[in-house]
């Protein structure tokens, strides 16, 4: 997409014409559907918070919303919840939480780094076919994740290579987010190592750089905004993917991340909600985190791309 | 009970530093070997040195696309005409399975519902927001408001989204909000949300159009926003008033970025199977091609059947990332 401006830069002095248009919807009616629709989608968030706030007896015998004329909060569910277990299991969800952790910080460093050596490889050493080879990976986007997962199962639990058996270990997750991003990350980068200017890689070549100092002197530090916006992306991806995890770590609870055991409580002890929602509320705060502190690079990231998996 | 929690609180922490030891050693290997054969490589000189370049750059990616998606779209194609443990060919059947058994019927119709309903609510009420909000004071906070979805988790909003739909006897005080909303508006036995079909389909499309909505608000404030002024000042001179401006220019002048947007959220409407697994595990009617496709093929194994829906899954997005791939090349072509 050719849009790039973030949507909340500060903007020109707008024209009489932008005016006349804000001017035309600025009736209170709009003013009202606009509160409205923000006050719709913020409500299920704070009903999920204010309910991991307060005591399990009271979450099941009156709704959220009473809890502001009779406020009684505790920190216990969160207590609960990481540590102890309080769903009935043994074991709580901190050891998920760090299994998210250390798949998502690998599965977003890997393809990161791979992706952007590519992405410089197709914009500046320039070959026979490096142009078709870039569209190739571009439309490689069309293929759903959904198309490999079978046959890549069966690949890292040694039923086609006997002896190659990693099933069980953080390894073919860390590998499986690493191939299903390469596509995005190569065509997002591809589009920002291109524009950087070409003088500057010329006189480096002619100064007698190699490619490798090129890339750790000039591309890689201009390239940060890209890098970090697609770090970001990648990282919200990774953290919140559920089919993944699933596929490749679902079977083991020692490699298991968040969203998987999440799921897994859901549907098992869903009456327990008091624990629930702050078991959600623990698996959305890094990214909400993220979001908040970053939203800029993020907002970045989903102009310049499409569509991943 | 001390001695026990410390020893509890003593393996957890062991465990938690070996996974991190473990994570922290993988990010060390990779960044080492790549830094070995960089040295290595930018050793080389002379004829040797570009094509070494190119190999060690580009490498591993087509590696990884080979072996983690070229390869195993061709395998699936091949499993798909397989029976379900793979010992033997069994032509189309898999396909004439998916298209004629009573069970899949259901599952096409609702997934076919789906990504009509959820992305055009999703694009309308996204255009309207990035229309209305531009000028109301303090913009940015609601559109942060609406946009935060997009970074929580289908899991986690599924769960938000399943407390609000929580119903309880109604002798019982309700905890779920929506039937908390129905008994204000005069209802005297809200329903079971979940359990009532077809209207618990709808309720599912709400947690998608909740999360996408951002989306289009985002990208097409931004496309808004790229449209020259001086387009927009000769059509003032010329007399269009504000609303004629916004169906005549505006709206034409984005129609490139709507489409983009409808598809790429009928494309993540296509293949999400996290909102239906968590919220209803595909029961009471609500089941959607993709969740069909992981419990045929890691929760009853039958390769050969889960195979097919996913290539069905593939013929049914392809022409939707089609039409966003030639789009993108024709913009970038123009620039």
């Amino acid at each position: 997409m050719r849009v790039e401006a973030a949507p909340d830069t500060a903007r020109v002095q707008p024209v009489a014409a932008v005016k006349a248009i804000r001017r035309s919807f600025s009736t209170p009616i709009a003013s009202f559907f606009v509160i409205l629709l923000t006050v719709l989608w913020t409500i299920p968030t704070v009903g999920l918070l204010v309910t991991s706030l307060r005591p399990g007896k009271d979450v099941a015998t009156s709704g959220w919303w009473t809890a502001f004329i009779h406020p009684s909060f505790t920190l216990a569910n969160y207590h609960t919840v990481l540590l102890e277990g309080g769903f009935g299991v043994s074991g709580g969800l901190l050891p998920y939480l760090v299994n998210s952790l250390a798949i998502s910080i690998p599965g977003t460093l890997f393809p990161v780094a791979i992706a952007a050596m590519a992405a410089y490889a197709l914009a500046w050493v320039k070959f026979r076919g490096s142009d078709a080879i870039f569209f190739v990976i571009f439309a490689l986007q069309v293929v759903p994740l959904q198309m490999a997962l079978i046959p890549l199962l069966q690949l890292f639990s040694g039923s086609i290579i006997p002896g190659f058996n990693v099933g069980g270990t953080y390894i073919p997750v860390w590998i499986a987010h690493t191939m299903f991003a390469m596509p995005l990350a190569i065509f997002l980068l591809h589009n920002f190592i291109a524009q950087l200017p070409g003088d500057l890689m010329e006189a480096a070549t002619v100064d007698g750089a190699s490619h490798f100092r090129i890339v750790r002197s000039i591309v890689l530090p201009l390239s940060t905004p890209a890098l970090a916006s697609f770090t970001i992306f990648q990282f919200l991806w990774v953290w919140n993917d559920l089919l993944v995890a699933l596929t490749f770590a679902g079977g083991s609870p020692q490699i298991m991340p968040l969203t998987v055991r999440l799921a897994q409580l859901s549907g098992s002890f869903g009456s327990r909600w008091e624990a629930l929602t702050a078991g959600a509320f623990v698996s959305i705060l890094i990214p909400l985190v993220v979001f908040f502190a970053l939203q800029r690079y993020f907002v970045r990231g989903l102009l310049a791309g499409s569509v991943k998996g | 009970m001390t001695v026990l929690t410390a020893i509890l609180a003593d393996s957890l922490l062991t465990d938690t530093i070996t996974k991190f030891a473990d994570a922290f050693a993988a990010i060390v290997i990779f960044f080492g070997v790549l830094l070995l054969v960089f040295f290595a490589a930018a050793r080389a000189t002379g004829r040797l040195g570009r094509p070494l370049t190119i190999l060690v750059f580009l490498g591993p990616a087509i590696v990884l696309l080979l072996i983690g998606l070229v390869v195993p779209a061709l395998r699936t194609l091949f499993l798909s005409f397989q029976n379900d443990d793979s010992t033997r060919c069994v032509a189309a059947g898999n396909y004439a399975w998916a298209f004629t058994s009573d069970s899949i019927h259901q599952v096409l119709l609702n997934t076919l519902a789906w990504i009509i309903i959820a992305p055009v609510l999703a694009t309308v009420l996204g255009l309207a927001m990035a229309v209305l909000v531009d000028r109301l004071k303090r913009q940015a906070v609601y559109k942060s408001l609406i946009f935060m979805p997009m970074a929580i988790s289908f899991v986690g909003a599924s769960i938000i989204w399943r407390f609000v739909y929580e119903a309880h006897d109604p002798s019982q005080p309700q905890i779920g909000l929506l039937s908390q909303i129905a008994i204000w508006l005069g209802a005297q036995h809200p329903p079971n949300w979940i359990l009532s079909h077809p209207l618990n389909n709808a309720l599912l499309m709400v947690i998608m159009i909740w999360v996408e909505t951002g989306f289009a608000m985002v990208v097409l404030s931004a496309a808004i926003k790229a449209i020259p002024t001086e387009i927009l000042e000769a059509v003032h001179i010329d007399g269009a008033r504000g609303g004629q401006t916004f169906y005549y220019v505006t709206v034409p002048m984005i129609r490139n970025t709507l489409i983009v947007v409808l598809t790429t959220v009928m494309i993540t409407t296509l293949k999400v199977f996290d909102i239906v697994r968590t919220m209803t595990g595909g029961n009471f009617g609500t089941q959607v091609l993709a969740n069909e496709m992981y419990s045929q093929s890691f929760v009853q194994f039958n390769v050969g059947r889960g195979s097919a829906l996913a290539v069905i899954l593939f013929v049914a997005v392809l022409p939707l990332v089609g039409y966003n791939i030639v789009q993108l090349r024709a913009e970038r072509g123009i620039r």
